[in-house]
């Protein structure tokens, strides 16, 4: 009956918003549920890669500013490789030849994880944004002025207590804004594992519009979803930026 | 899963490049004119000063630029058919095509982006010089076109091929449609013939060739367009 009265009117969209109190397919619970949960997997999965992001990128981002010709060069490639390469064929090297290349116990395992496609794009995400953190971290940390280094050593800090204590405090605060467009990169880069089976909010929105039909509800939702995380994100940092800003200096 | 077997990717050379990446360079090229042009009056409308342009050109960057690419691609994907029939009167959702429809969502997303360079382009040019122009009796188009807008291409060079680049990656996330661009192609293949090691690393490699390559090229155009100050 539904059937042909849409048939009747093709033109005609039967817009449904009362789509997301109704129960989903999946019997898990209603629609709306659904892009909750997706909501959700999108959080913890930025949340994760960022983590690792963060850890690999300082490191590969001290690296490159090291008085070491050798460091310099790796950190370099290091960028350069995760940089160059776009992160839905990173995400497919990570999910579909690692496992391969691995000694064939840890290949079987590895992919008979419950939850292969998560952690896949944790460590997919997070080296592909370790690079952009690389390059952030290297530009903070030559902004400083190279008295800041001098003085530190001239205070006798051994070189990992001046990147401990001087250097990196200071570089991170400078670099905290382009930090957190990264970020926010990486939130939407997490739609991406959709295509490994990843069910964040894109992937959600979009078996609901294969289930229900109702595509433009589906996405709308999605769509508002998304624009309320960025200001949420956007307002947590500038809470976080008057709380670390150093008192005194011009713009923070 | 046996040894490496270069013969799969030797055998489907000419599918790779000339279905896959004949696709890919020209979505790469056509979206990152359109998006140039269309982000260039994006920015025009941001600095125009007049409340209502400003507003729009404001919203659409910010929304765009704040939602995924691959939500973005879907959106269009499904809603293309539907404002295609509003346009031309059709009673039905008209069938885009899949070429024309990811030149129109790369096109729109990218022109964000590209507006976001071209306003840093605009507003690096000293006030006096469009002043200056007005002075001398010149409209708005001409101070426009003959004065800022190619000291603000020069100036933002480097920056906006560094957006093609990242245009040429993002243009991999056609796989969430099916469509066969370069990793597509690899994709077909690799799925037909069981071979994704090989398939995926051969892609990984190709892209990594060449937007080193590009990266280089706009280090040194760089250095040597840099206008002397």
């Amino acid at each position: 009956m539904e059937d042909r009265k849409r048939r009747g009117h093709p033109m005609k969209y039967n817009w449904n918003w009362g789509v997301f109190w109704e129960a989903s397919p999946e019997g898990t619970g209603t629609y709306g549920e659904l892009l909750i949960a997706g909501l959700g997997w999108t959080i913890v999965t930025a949340l994760c890669a960022w983590i690792l992001a963060l850890a690999i990128g300082t490191t590969v981002g001290v690296m490159r500013t090291l008085p070491s010709k050798w460091a310099n060069i790796l950190a370099a490639c290091w960028v350069e490789l995760f940089r160059n390469i776009p992160i839905l064929v990173q995400l497919f090297v990570w999910f579909y030849v690692v496992p391969e290349l691995l000694p064939k116990a840890w290949g079987t395992a590895i992919k008979q994880m419950p939850n292969a496609a998560f952690v896949t794009a944790v460590v997919g995400l997070g080296f592909a944004t370790s690079a952009r953190v690389a390059e952030q971290v290297r530009a903070g940390i030559q902004s400083l002025p190279a008295g800041q280094a001098m003085a530190a050593s001239a205070l006798g800090l051994t070189l990992p207590q001046a990147y401990r204590h001087v250097l990196l405090p200071r570089a991170f605060r400078v670099v905290l804004p382009p930090l957190t467009s990264e970020f926010l990169n990486l939130i939407k880069n997490t739609s991406v594992g959709l295509t490994i089976g990843l069910l964040e909010l894109t992937a959600r929105a979009r078996s609901m519009q294969e289930y229900s039909a109702q595509v433009f509800e589906a996405f709308t939702a999605a769509t508002l979803l998304y624009l309320l995380l960025n200001v949420v994100v956007v307002s947590a940092v500038r809470a976080l930026e008057r709380r670390v800003a150093i008192p005194g200096q011009v713009g923070t | 899963m046996g040894g490496f077997d270069f013969d799969v990717i030797q055998r489907s050379l000419p599918y790779l490049f000339y279905e896959g990446m004949a696709f890919t360079l020209q979505l790469t090229l056509i979206a990152t004119l359109g998006g140039v042009a269309l982000g260039t009056v994006l920015a025009l409308m941001r600095l125009s000063g007049q409340g209502a342009l400003a507003g729009f050109a404001n919203a659409y960057t910010t929304l765009f630029r704040s939602l995924p690419l691959v939500l973005v691609i879907f959106w269009c994907y499904f809603l293309l058919p539907y404002i295609g029939a509003w346009l031309t009167g059709a009673d039905r959702p008209i069938k885009v095509g899949a070429f024309n429809s990811t030149v129109i969502t790369f096109t729109l997303f990218e022109a964000a982006f590209f507006a976001e360079i071209m306003r840093a382009g605009i507003q690096s040019i000293p006030r006096g010089q469009a002043a200056a122009g007005y002075a001398l009796g010149l409209t708005y188009s001409q101070v426009m076109g003959r004065i800022v807008l190619p000291q603000a291409f020069r100036n933002m060079l480097p920056v906006l091929l560094t957006q093609t680049i990242v245009l040429f990656q993002d243009t991999s996330l056609v796989y969430v449609i099916s469509l066969t661009d370069f990793l597509g192609a690899a994709s077909k293949i690799a799925q037909r013939d069981g071979r994704l090691v090989e398939m995926y690393v051969f892609a990984a490699l190709v892209y990594f060739v060449i937007s080193f390559a590009l990266s280089q090229l706009v280090r040194t155009l760089q250095a040597r367009f840099a206008v002397k100050r």
